[in-house]
């Protein structure tokens, strides 16, 4: 079974008034048709790995890889019309803020609309459809009326739904989540989780799961990489997270706090033992 | 005596109402948190406080003080806030050293200036050499410092913290949250936090209230929220919500 | 040099004074980038250079006339040809400069910061100061420029100073304007939350922290308007109620030059390029000037 998708030796260079600076450092992966999920703080490189994979990373950055293969496809020989073609339905992405990632001026089902269409030809009726669906198949109850809401006429979970139902409704083979519920309240994460989760799993989908939760990722994924500074530093399988073997991984470990808190103090990273 | 005494707090923006009927004590000295998702209306109850929300109905007051409903130049000396954003709270043209001298202008604080900063930036582990640094040269765990450490200037006993560290990495976090509670320590501080983050509530506070829709629902020890001893059904969905399998 | 380089770049300055400098230097250095922008820098020095040093550029006297010289065209002893009084116009364009640059500098001089305070304290009070403010901004607002130029030089009488103040009385509501959109972005601002709480007074909060904030949009808005003032003045020069006779002001000479302008078009035209140029190199440098420091975009190193 040829994995998903193949990364060898990605890196992605910004042109700063310091020199060129990378800020992916040359990192490998594989991916099948698995939930993987990529751990960082702020500047790790993990969105940028994202973004580089579906090559949305426009000039002045630079993507480079040795292989950088999806499902076969090389994706760094492809013309911007053939990656037209394979985003949205064939890698599709999430992202964090649905304030900031939904289009303020089109309703709810126009959008979602848009997104079928960008890849299929349907009929008025068909898209109609498929649309009230793909909000049914995302825990909406009232499809037919939230489809002719505005983005900013839903509360944030719905938000982040809709976004889900736009995202998956091409049925795409690879979901990118980038930090997909960061900016919900932790009643509605746990629900938007287990939509992404069951859509993953019923269509056999590969998940790449960005984030900087720690605790989340391992609770989520079945691989975990950490990521510091644009290099992977640990890649361990979800379950075995405790017993990280990187001191930055062990360290952000010990630094988050627990509920039942009976430290003084928290230990903080201590970075020259590995600072670059 | 205590630090903050608040019944009945009703606050408005505008027509609709944020909060109702709110009431509870923080003492001298006590680290006391306000938790709750957010619309829950506790970042509200902060502004009121400090004034930065006029329109409320109740009573608050601080130590012993009844509060007005407008920003008071005295009580600027007695309590300070923290807020939640290391990008937007100080000012994008303004020197570290400009953020921090200003309240001492402010308010006619005489001595010298220069090292009251110097030993301010010691104090919440700023090295020197940022002083005379703009905020976009500054990392978001440094700019957190710059706040704290603009908070403390005046040398106030109280100070109200609006989730102070739930913009920052967790590494980063975990220096704050260190610092917070040091200085608490030392210069015997009150804090009034507002955060929806159960576990850093275990670590810095000693009592805390649940807030949904506007209300208080529960007030409680620390000791009983992580023993998960709290009893009203939104508290404990909260803290089931908040468990981690590595903290099993 | 390469000292004080390091010292501008200094990633931890000892100063307040240093730090201020650097934040200029690294502008000043984006600035460069541009090559709009420094084509737009060049031709405006060159427009203070040729205004300061004019009797040194000016091959003869602007108001020396020579009936015997009328309307030559362009040759060796007269890079510009001669007007209807056989006047040079090359040393009439160099000494028009001046007074181009005199009213695009008084104008913005007085315009500019009457528009500042008054868009600063209309966001930051709101109300019925806001209400007040604004609706006398907007009366003058609805105004064509021009127009309301012309009315008031016809009222003060024809002049150069009056033709300043008033197209300064035209140009000062939109850079309030201006003003009033950067300070409702502000004014809810953390920064200024927190500034208020310590008990800053009103007076302190817009002058000490607003204001610097609108300045950087206000430099862009002078400068591009620069091009707008410097045709107003020419508009109000062209009807006769601007500079007045024997002075050169390059508007004024556009006008006598209507009458030639099939046969000596020179005398018409060579001041239009000035006015060309000139607008040019304010437009550019302004556009510059707003890549630059727009906070986005000039605070990332």
């Amino acid at each position: 079974m040829t994995n998903l998708l193949e990364v060898r030796n990605l890196r992605v260079t910004f042109p700063t008034a310091r020199g060129p600076v990378d800020v992916v450092k040359g990192i490998s992966f594989s991916l099948g048709r698995e939930r993987l999920g990529i751990v960082g703080e702020s500047g790790s490189g993990k969105s940028m790995t994202g973004r580089s994979i579906l090559r949305l990373i426009r000039a002045p950055g630079r993507v480079t890889a040795e292989r950088l293969d999806f499902d076969g496809v090389d994706l760094l020989r492809q013309s911007e019309k053939q990656l037209r073609a394979i985003r949205g339905a064939r890698i599709s992405m999430i992202m964090q803020d649905p304030k900031f990632s939904l289009n303020p001026v089109m309703t709810i089902g126009a959008q979602i609309a848009e997104a079928l269409l960008t890849h299929q030809r349907l009929g008025r009726g068909d898209i109609r459809q498929r649309v009230h669906a793909m909000l049914e198949s995302v825990r909406i109850a009232d499809p037919e009326r939230v489809a002719k809401l505005y983005p900013h006429e839903v509360s944030g979970g719905m938000g982040q739904r809709v976004m889900i139902a736009m995202m998956l409704i091409p049925e795409p083979d690879l979901l990118i989540a980038d930090e997909p519920t960061s900016a919900l309240d932790v009643s509605v994460q746990a629900q938007v989780l287990d939509i992404i989760d069951d859509l993953v799993k019923r269509k056999g989908m590969g998940l790449i799961f960005i984030s900087h939760d720690l605790n989340l990722v391992s609770s989520y994924c079945d691989r975990i990489l950490v990521m510091y500074a644009g290099s992977v530093v640990e890649e361990c399988v979800a379950g075995e997270l405790q017993n990280a073997k990187h001191p930055y991984t062990q360290g952000l470990l010990a630094a988050i706090p627990r509920l039942n808190e009976t430290r003084d103090e928290l230990p903080v990273l201590d970075r020259s033992g590995w600072a670059a | 005596m205590s630090a903050i005494v608040i019944d009945n707090l009703d606050v408005s923006y505008g027509e609709t109402k944020v909060t109702r009927g709110i009431g509870f004590t923080v003492a001298e000295g006590e680290s006391f948190a306000l938790v709750g998702e957010s619309g829950s209306g506790k970042t509200t109850v902060l502004k009121a406080i400090a004034g930065l929300a006029r329109t409320w109905t109740g009573s608050i007051s601080v130590f012993g003080q009844p509060r007005g409903h407008g920003i008071d130049r005295g009580f600027a000396r007695q309590c300070q806030m923290v807020f939640q954003d290391p990008y937007g709270s100080l000012h994008p043209r303004k020197t570290v050293d400009a953020v921090l001298s200003e309240p001492l202008a402010i308010h006619g604080v005489g001595g010298d200036h220069g090292k009251r900063v110097e030993d301010m930036l010691d104090a919440v582990g700023l090295d020197r050499k940022f002083r005379f640094r703009f905020p976009h040269q500054l990392s978001g765990g440094q700019r957190q410092r710059v706040a704290i450490a603009r908070a403390l200037m005046l040398e106030p006993k109280l100070l109200l913290l609006d989730e102070p560290t739930s913009a920052l990495d967790v590494s980063v976090q975990a220096e704050i949250l260190n610092l917070l509670k040091r200085l608490r320590r030392e210069q015997g501080l009150t804090y009034l936090m507002v955060t929806h983050n159960l576990p850093v509530v275990s670590f810095l506070c000693d009592r805390l209230a649940v807030m949904r829709h506007g209300k208080v629902v529960e007030i409680a020890d620390v000791g009983q929220l992580k023993r998960g001893e709290l009893v009203n059904p939104y508290s404990r969905e909260l803290i089931e919500l908040s468990a981690t399998p590595s903290q099993t | 040099m390469a000292s004080t380089r390091d010292w501008l770049l200094d990633d931890s300055p000892s100063s307040r004074l240093q730090a201020r400098m650097g934040r200029g230097y690294r502008v000043f250095r984006s600035l460069l980038g541009n090559p709009l922008a420094v084509l737009g820098a060049i031709i405006v020095i060159g427009l203070i250079v040729m205004a300061v040093f004019a009797p040194l550029f000016a091959t003869h006297s602007p108001t020396a006339q020579n009936l015997s010289m009328r309307l030559m065209p362009p040759s060796g002893e007269n890079w510009m040809g001669t007007d209807e009084l056989g006047r040079d116009i090359w040393s009439r364009v160099v000494f028009g400069s001046q007074i181009t640059l005199v009213i695009v500098l008084l104008v913005a001089v007085l315009a500019a910061p009457v528009g500042l305070v008054v868009g600063a304290v209309s966001g930051y009070f709101g109300g019925w100061v806001d209400r007040i403010l604004m609706g006398i901004t907007d009366i003058f607002l609805s105004m064509p420029k021009l127009i309301l130029a012309l009315a008031f030089v016809a009222a003060l009488g024809p002049g150069i100073q009056n033709a300043i103040i008033a197209i300064a009385i035209a140009t000062w509501p939109s850079y309030a304007r201006i003003a009033r959109a950067e300070t409702l972005t502000i004014r809810n601002s953390e920064f200024i939350s927190a500034v208020e709480l310590q008990g800053a007074s009103r007076l302190r909060v817009i002058v000490a922290h607003i204001l610097p904030l609108c300045t950087s949009s206000m430099i862009v808005r002078v400068t591009l308007d620069m091009a707008g003032i410097i045709l107003t003045a020419a508009g109000l020069g062209f009807i006769g109620l601007g500079a007045q006779p024997p002075l050169p002001e390059w508007g004024a000479m556009i006008s006598r030059g209507r009458s030639f302008i099939l046969d000596q078009w020179w005398v018409a035209t060579m001041p239009g390029f000035a006015i060309v140029i000139v607008s040019l190199g304010f437009c550019f440098l302004g556009d510059g000037l707003r890549d630059v420091l727009d906070p986005k975009h000039g605070e990332r190193q």
